[in-house]
């Protein structure tokens, strides 16, 4: 873990609109080496922003600005659309929440996976197949010849998912970003997918960016949590260390979970401060 | 208060025909609050919406307050039995206030007195007076589950069906929900079925469970059994283990 994978310094993403300009993430940093962070926050706190500014693909109106924002040795910031192309896939990948709408619906699974690879490599038709029926069996899909055929309507959501990785991994690439890889899964699929993305992140030494609303999965899934509240990293934590979190909003947030061993009782209700969204600096 | 016996619901005919739920029995007692739990596909939305009326071709018994229930329902029914659904962001008509949308049900039962009924459930689901007129694209998506619930209490109706009440809201929002909920069931002695494939807030909620998959009951159990881990069938124990969060192998 010599250089990082990712560095963030001082990132912001806005908004501008009719009236004000909206301040989705701002100012965090951090760096992710070949290890498993977690992101974590409510709607709204930034956390997908922050995602989508590391790969470029912040939708417009929105405006990013950092300090520094380097993928390895790659300015994220200054890098030409074409390189940042060459970027995305080689050095960092994105999984998005949502199968049924991240997945296009009139290619088969399998051309989807091909022109991920082939976007880098160039290389014959049937060797991309033979590479995305490997992914495939990659992302333990049973079986990949009938699933390489199929259309994204004709797989479970959990299968749609494991495409998805398949897709992303197809290149190679240093560091993947998650965004809410699990959400739209039932809790049995959930552990599935993130036992493969577990294991394929541990075996290839990549990096992985994890960003979800779940603050117990990430803790448990993760070696370090960022907690993000309002557009700020408000506390970073190693996962062992999550129920000795220091900050009111993640200790809030813990209380918040309805646990078996207190049912009935009244939850505790997370009072937010004003003073979480000022500078601290 | 509940009787369901033995209830079917076919989705399609011919060879596309879907069995949502497969012979489904249960009973629900008077203030008790029962979950339904199982994954996308176990047919538990279906159940509860056959019991409410809006799937109308059902086979088997549905009783509700000792009445055998068919294919449409009366107006005193949907006095008796309200719905909270899902998303709240899908089920607030988007151009009707506040206001408007609270009043919708009095007006339909012919209540009367929609104005102090309007101000009094805004304050018990704890929004205030200035959220009457606005839009549900005004609120959050917390504010707009508190409308929901509002919107179904309003005609005082003894039985309360929810449809994953909490699933679409952050946690935090979850818990003040949960709470609300809670309190309100104890004030109206409410007899509540909640739908979740959430084992952790059905565990919280309710006295008893069924868990279901594929249309069909797996397991029935009370929520003491669920927490001292005593299940006995082996897919109840999958579904406990993967809510109790990600275990490294």
């Amino acid at each position: 873990m010599t250089s990082p994978l990712l560095t963030v310094e001082g990132l912001r993403v806005s908004f501008p609109t009719r009236t004000r300009v909206v301040e989705a993430v701002r100012g965090i940093g951090f760096t992710v080496g070949r290890e498993k962070v977690g992101l974590v926050g409510e709607s709204g706190s930034g956390k997908s922003m922050t995602g989508r500014a590391i790969v470029g693909l912040v939708p417009p109106p929105g405006k990013v600005t950092a300090g520094r924002l380097m993928l390895g040795d790659v300015d994220v910031l200054r890098a030409s659309a074409r390189k940042m192309r060459e970027v995305r896939g080689r050095r960092v990948s994105m999984v998005l929440q949502d199968p049924r709408f991240s997945l296009n619906p009139v290619l088969t699974v399998g051309a989807q996976i091909a022109e991920s690879y082939r976007a880098h490599e160039r290389v014959p038709r049937a060797k991309a197949r033979d590479r995305a029926l490997e992914m495939l069996r990659a992302v333990r899909i049973r079986d990949p010849e009938r699933v390489h055929d199929a259309y994204p309507h004709e797989l479970s959501g959990g299968m749609g998912q494991r495409v998805m990785i398949a897709m992303m991994l197809a290149p190679d690439p240093d560091l993947l970003i998650a965004d809410e890889p699990t959400s739209a899964l039932d809790a049995t699929v959930q552990m599935q997918v993130l036992a493969i993305l577990d294991d394929l992140v541990t075996r290839r030494g990549m990096g992985l960016l994890f960003i979800s609303h779940d603050l117990r999965l990430v803790g448990a899934f993760c070696d370090r949590v960022l907690v993000m509240y309002g557009g700020r990293i408000v506390e970073t934590l190693a996962a062992t260390d999550l129920e000795r979190a220091a900050h009111p909003y993640t200790r809030g947030l813990l209380a918040a979970l309805p646990s078996l061993g207190r049912a009935g009782e009244p939850l505790p209700v997370l009072e937010r401060d004003p003073a979480w969204l000022e500078d601290q600096r | 208060m509940i009787e369901v016996e033995n209830l079917r619901v076919r989705f399609g005919r011919g060879k596309g025909a879907v069995e949502a739920v497969r012979g489904l029995s249960f009973a629900v007692k008077e203030r008790e609050t029962f979950g339904l739990v199982g994954e996308s596909g176990s047919g538990k939305s279906t159940v509860l919406r056959a019991l409410c009326g809006l799937v109308r071709d059902f086979e088997g018994t549905i009783r509700v307050a000792s009445e055998a229930q068919r294919r449409t329902r009366t107006d005193e029914f949907h006095r008796l039995v309200q719905m909270v659904f899902q998303d709240p962001f899908g089920s607030l008509h988007p151009r009707h206030t506040v206001d408007r949308i609270l009043g919708e049900p009095i007006a339909i039962q012919r209540l009367g007195n929609a104005d102090l009924r309007i101000a009094r459930a805004l304050f018990e689901v704890g929004l205030g007076p200035s959220f009457r007129f606005r839009y549900p694209h005004q609120l959050s998506g917390g504010q707009r589950q508190r409308v929901s619930i509002a919107r179904a209490l309003i005609v005082e109706p003894r039985i309360l069906l929810l449809d994953e009440p909490t699933s679409a809201l952050d946690v935090s929002v979850q818990a003040e929900i949960l709470n609300l909920l809670m309190r309100l069931r104890r004030e109206r002695a409410l007899t509540t079925i909640l739908v979740s494939h959430n084992l952790a807030v059905v565990g919280h909620l309710c006295d008893r469970l069924l868990v279901m998959n594929a249309g069909r009951a797996v397991e029935e159990m009370t929520a003491e059994d669920l927490r001292t881990g005593a299940p006995r069938e082996e897919y109840t124990q999958a579904l406990l283990r993967a809510s109790e969060g990600y275990r490294r192998l």
